[in-house]
């Protein structure tokens, strides 16, 4: 889904966790998340550490979409 | 006993017998019995090996603690050196495959034991150890054990007696890429020739050489300005609405969904909830932009770091579904994303 939705030229980030697989599928732009069941979230932390970690975790993608690459890239 | 060769065996914490998605943390365990598929593969032996024991790890823990699931499981081979090691059949299961290629490829470069596994096609574990193990071409589900693993065990047995392993058509397992001198009757110039006219007749031929294929999406170029960007939400992690209107199915998705999220700040529950079947639903029900982290995106908007939240949100499940499907969708979505000038695209995946 990542790729064919690339291929209409609109940048696009995949945020997981088994990052093989999403370097497997052709995604470009790579976020690697927490756990499977929970990629964006922590359910082990308090409210404020997990909405800290989220937010995080989110402003790492959109500043993947912001930064030009030119190979397959993990933004950590 | 000892005229017997040994043959160790990995599986997952389902095929283990452990439990299904509530076990999928289970970190490696070693058990000195066969278990699963392991009881069926040393029947299949005829009596020239034994397995002496089976390696069970779940797929969440594999995946998400790698380097230390590795030490456990290559610390154990190593001391138990079996003649053979033989991990699977994954059928289509991505975490499953996973693990059972990263296994096999450090079994056979580290430790320099063969190594036969079971795969579908399509299944990402493949790419990972397929140069370097024998990975056994299987069905998608796990429906096709009982013809995947008698052809895992004649593979196995033919390694561990040191037999060399014939071609992967005739041997079953899928083309591993490597070149070998062979003798035939007649020479190469004869060879390329007859098969020229047989293309030129329209008849059917066998390549050599075959070409690899190669399909590379260049990245798109970045978004200039984030401020001013609309920022479309997609995940394959099943979230939908309640009662999920469009019935998506919990695995082997045959359609994807779209829903209206203008006006909302977040996915929560009960409003949405995960219809995936791959992994344990317990934190996801819970808050569902764990997943699809639609709250976020709300805050980054509100606060002026990107301009806007696309009105649609695009969801399906990713487990078990066709490579073939997940195309179609993504050509799907993107040209409705593309038609409705979206500028860039964050897609989650469990």
């Amino acid at each position: 889904m990542v790729k064919e939705i690339e291929r209409y030229g609109i940048p696009i980030v995949h945020m997981a966790t088994i990052t093989t697989i999403s370097e497997s599928v052709g995604a470009n732009r790579i976020v690697p998340t927490v756990a499977i069941p929970h990629p964006v979230g922590n359910p082990q932390l308090n409210a404020d550490d997990e909405h800290a970690l989220r937010k995080a975790l989110v402003k790492k993608a959109l500043d993947g979409l912001a930064t030009e690459i030119s190979q397959p890239t993990h933004f950590e | 006993m000892s005229d017997k060769y040994k043959v160790l065996y990995y599986v997952n914490q389902f095929f283990g017998q452990v439990g299904g998605e509530d076990k999928a943390g289970m970190a490696p365990e070693y058990r000195g019995e066969k278990i699963g598929p392991a009881l069926g593969f040393e029947g299949l032996l005829n009596k020239n090996g034994e397995v002496v024991g089976t390696i069970i790890c779940g797929d969440n823990y594999f995946n998400e603690n790698k380097e230390k699931a590795l030490d456990f499981i290559l610390g154990t081979i190593k001391d138990i050196a079996p003649d053979v090691f033989v991990a699977g059949p994954a059928f289509n299961a991505g975490r499953y495959g996973v693990a059972c290629g990263e296994i096999s490829k450090a079994v056979a470069e580290k430790l320099n034991i063969p190594v036969v596994t079971g795969m579908y096609m399509e299944n990402p574990g493949l790419d990972i150890c397929k140069e370097v193990a024998y990975v056994v071409r299987t069905s998608d589900s796990a429906g096709g054990m009982r013809k995947a693993l008698p052809i895992m065990a004649q593979i196995a047995d033919k390694l561990a007696k040191g037999i060399e392993v014939g071609p992967p058509e005739e041997e079953g397992y899928i083309p591993r890429g490597m070149r070998k001198t062979i003798f035939v009757e007649k020479r190469g110039s004869q060879r390329a020739v007859e098969m020229l006219l047989a293309r030129l007749k329209g008849q059917p031929f066998t390549t050599e050489m075959p070409m690899p294929v190669f399909d590379i999406v260049e990245p798109a170029p970045a978004i200039k300005d984030l401020s001013k960007a609309t920022i479309a939400l997609c995940t394959s992690g099943g979230i939908v609405p309640e009662g999920n209107p469009d019935h998506i199915q919990s695995a082997s998705a045959q359609k994807w969904g779209k829903y209206d999220i203008a006006g909302r700040d977040a996915l929560n529950a009960p409003d949405f909830y995960t219809t995936h079947g791959g992994y344990d639903p317990v934190y996801a029900n819970e808050i569902p932009d764990r997943v699809a982290p639609l709250d976020i995106l709300r805050e980054f908007e509100k606060e002026g770091y990107i301009g806007k939240v696309y009105d649609f949100f695009y969801t399906t499940t990713g487990t078990g579904t066709s490579v073939s499907k997940a195309k179609e969708f993504g050509t799907q979505i993107g040209a409705e994303l593309k038609a409705a000038g979206v500028d860039g695209v964050i897609l989650t995946s469990t």
